[in-house]
């Protein structure tokens, strides 16, 4: 793709924080505004957004999503380039606002911020064609594609593309790594025993990469698989993909939901 | 909740905890994604070819009510008897008369979903009328008295020492080291007395074609020929949505429908059936029927929203790359159809109330709308079952009055704020004070099989108002 908005002067973004990532796992957005400024983007943060919606349309509430969309929409029609660190609820606002305002005023609108909303990873490499960010991380990291950022968004290359770049980093490749992590919004807890027999898996796949961290897009599959790594007394650890870029310096714990502990 | 979602926790929790079993289809699978994926290197153009039979399809359902006519008009033209079923009871009963009144006492089968999914061998055994199921993995869980536990290898959840003791103790057969080659040959030795014995053959159909009037017929291991062969009376029971319009559509669907499901290029055995023997032929049963069954079919086709469903030609790839299905089986269901096709068609063709629980017992990763060769937005379906099982109120309380809380609560930045302020403090007290995972975690569905999250001081918001503007 022609990068729309390539030049320093015009890497103005807004950014969609989904609702678990600010009040569950804000290092990945705080992370992700790290790699965002380094790369010379100027952030704005809108503070009336509060969730895409997508625990409603998943869970089959739709008339909670719509005005969850409607409200995404009037929050963020104004920005050019609106950036989020979640596949998923990208794929939500992109995919998924079409059908869930079909036949309402704002359906066009929402086609339209639909185009301007991207996942982060795709914002990086897809927009500012930027690869390198000048990270390094030397520690073995399997790439975990999730879901909707994969099958529904296309979205592969690009985060490959970013680690690969990264100094010292050993990046392993993933055994059956289309397979679900287990995650899966409200089915993490309406079938709990199923996501986390999921997760198992997943996990298995993970220390067969022999890697030390997981890394994705989607915060949400990192959180699930965290907790699934502690239940099952597994030594893994998460780390959501724009927490190492984020590094520079050889890296420290930062799992995705958890505060850094390095002082 | 519904006594089927009852037992569908109940099994799934056992299932999904059982690590053979795990390991067995995980395994099992694992081998059909690599045969998948050679297989379809032999197409040119996999994409195209997926697009062919998805058009093909909706082409058919799109027409049909002609070509069923049409189909009906060929196959009387040649002798042979169409019967259309409103629903399971109407099939069966034809099908029950007929062996009645032909004094038929023994019938094979061949694999057909159909004849489960009506429960067709119940209906005949009730009458006195001994069946065979004649596709080995039918056999094995006829002989173990379980329906089939995946649409197309019914059998795959067992290993060859459980056949191998299955085998001694119905049949009287003992092979040694469960070897497979002596265990088909075991069930030959059965099943092939079975096909001489009948006096009716029953199959189904994997498509009708209208412009010709035939029935197609696709099986690995032979048994379709002989069932509809050998025995003086053949039963074809289909779906209604297996009609196609020509001929020529399967050079399409044929191939797909045998990489998809299995990866092999073209089914072993692919048969078309025109009728009765006619005069100067020495094969062939001396009537042919053909029951065209409704079962819920027309309200799919009734709602544009999902006549789609009606596309599915059985092929078992969106079972087979569930990561759902590959965790819990095809019994815990407690379906006929199970994985993602079976959870937007039983809800949608029994009753929303009771299956709707299906539909929920998905992630949403969107892998199988990725594989199905007739294109069916199979995630999509499953969230409009969702949804029109929520606006049917069949929803708890406390889950209605937990999504209105939200709904007001993400209505406004403000909100948000301060109730995610009061959420994180409310579950850190509860892990200060060692709570976690007890009645009183507002956790404990996360944490009853998840190590505790460990919640921040800070929101993002937080930690934007003090850095954000730099």
């Amino acid at each position: 793709m022609n990068p729309p908005a390539n030049s320093a002067a015009n890497r103005k973004v807004a950014l969609f924080v989904p609702c678990f990532v600010d009040q569950v796992a804000p290092r990945a957005a705080i992370d992700a505004v790290t790699v965002l400024r380094r790369i010379g983007c100027e952030i704005v943060f809108p503070d009336d957004q509060t969730c895409c919606g997508q625990p409603g349309f998943n869970t089959g509430h739709w008339e909670v999503a719509r005005p969850c969309a409607e409200h995404f929409v009037r929050v963020f029609s104004r920005y050019d380039a609106i950036v989020c660190p979640s596949g998923s609820c990208t794929s939500m606002v992109r995919k998924h606002y079409p059908e869930v305002l079909e036949s309402t005023p704002l359906r066009g609108d929402a086609v339209e911020v639909g185009k301007r909303v991207f996942e982060f990873a795709e914002y990086l490499v897809r927009v500012a064609g930027v690869t390198d960010v000048g990270a390094r991380f030397p520690h073995a990291v399997t790439y975990h594609p999730s879901c909707h950022a994969t099958r529904e968004l296309g979205i592969y290359d690009e985060p490959m593309q970013l680690l690969r770049a990264v100094r010292d980093i050993d990046l392993r490749p993933l055994p059956n790594e289309g397979e679900c992590c287990g995650f899966g919004g409200m089915f993490s807890t309406k079938f709990g025993m199923i996501s986390a027999a999921m997760g198992d898996t997943k996990a298995g796949n993970i220390e067969q990469a022999g890697a030390e961290y997981v890394t994705t897009v989607d915060p949400s599959c990192l959180m699930h698989l965290e907790g699934v790594f502690g239940a099952t007394g597994r030594k893994l650890k998460t780390i959501y993909l724009a927490s190492i870029l984020a590094n520079t310096d050889g890296g420290a714990d930062r799992g995705v939901n958890s505060p850094r502990r390095a002082k | 909740m519904s006594a089927a979602a009852q037992e569908f926790l109940v099994n799934a929790i056992a299932k999904s905890s059982d690590l053979e079993h795990r390991a067995l289809i995980q395994r099992g699978m694992l081998s059909y994604d690599a045969a998948v994926v050679k297989g379809k290197l032999r197409f040119s153009d996999w994409e195209a070819a997926r697009d062919r039979c998805a058009a093909v399809k909706a082409e058919g359902i799109a027409n049909l009510g002609r070509l069923l006519i049409e189909f009906e008009r060929r196959i009387t033209q040649r002798g042979g008897h169409v019967h259309w079923a409103e629903n399971a009871g109407q099939a069966n009963e034809y099908v029950v008369e007929l062996a009645r009144a032909r004094n038929v006492k023994t019938v094979v089968k061949s694999k057909s979903m159909v004849t489960e999914e009506i429960h067709l061998g119940a209906a005949l055994e009730k009458n006195g009328i001994t069946v065979w199921e004649t596709d080995l993995g039918e056999f094995i869980v006829q002989l173990r008295r379980e329906p089939p536990y995946h649409i197309v290898t019914p059998a795959m959840h067992l290993s060859r020492r459980q056949i191998a003791d299955l085998f001694r103790d119905k049949l009287g057969e003992d092979v040694k080291d469960a070897d497979p080659g002596r265990l088909v040959a075991a069930a030959r030795v059965a099943l092939r007395r079975a096909f001489f014995a009948a006096e009716m053959g029953i199959s189904g159909a994997n498509f009708l074609v209208a412009d010709s009037g035939m029935v197609a017929i696709s099986t690995n291991e032979g048994n379709g020929r002989l069932t509809t062969t050998i025995p003086r009376i053949h039963v074809v029971v289909a779906g209604i949505e297996k009609v196609i319009p020509r001929m020529s559509d399967l050079a399409a669907l044929w191939p797909v429908l045998a990489t998809s499901g299995t990866g092999q290029p073209i089914t072993t055995y692919s048969t078309l059936i025109r009728g009765p023997r006619s005069a100067g032929e020495n094969d062939g049963p001396e009537e042919f029927h053909v029951v065209l069954v409704d079962n819920g079919r027309t309200e799919l086709l009734a709602n544009p929203e999902t006549e789609e469903v009606l596309k599915c030609i059985r092929c078992g790839a969106c079972l087979n790359i569930c990561p759902i299905f590959r965790h819990v089986g095809g019994h815990t269901y407690g379906t006929i159809y199970p994985g993602p096709i079976g959870s937007i068609y039983t809800p949608r063709t029994k009753d929303l109330s009771e299956w709707g629980h299906l539909s929920y017992a998905c992630s949403i990763c969107t892998a199988c709308k990725g594989v199905c060769p007739v294109k069916i937005d199979l995630p999509k379906q499953l969230l409009l079952t969702r949804r029109d099982f929520i606006s049917g109120r069949n929803v708890k309380a406390a889950e209605r009055a937990g999504f209105a809380a939200f709904r007001w609560v993400t209505a406004s930045g403000g909100r948000f704020q301060l109730m995610g302020w009061l959420g994180r403090k409310a579950v850190a007290a509860v892990n200060a004070f060692g709570l976690s995972g007890t009645a009183l975690d507002p956790m404990r569905a996360w944490t009853k099989y998840r190590s505790p999250m460990k919640f921040p001081k800070k929101s993002f918001r937080g930690w934007w108002r003090d850095n954000g503007n730099r």
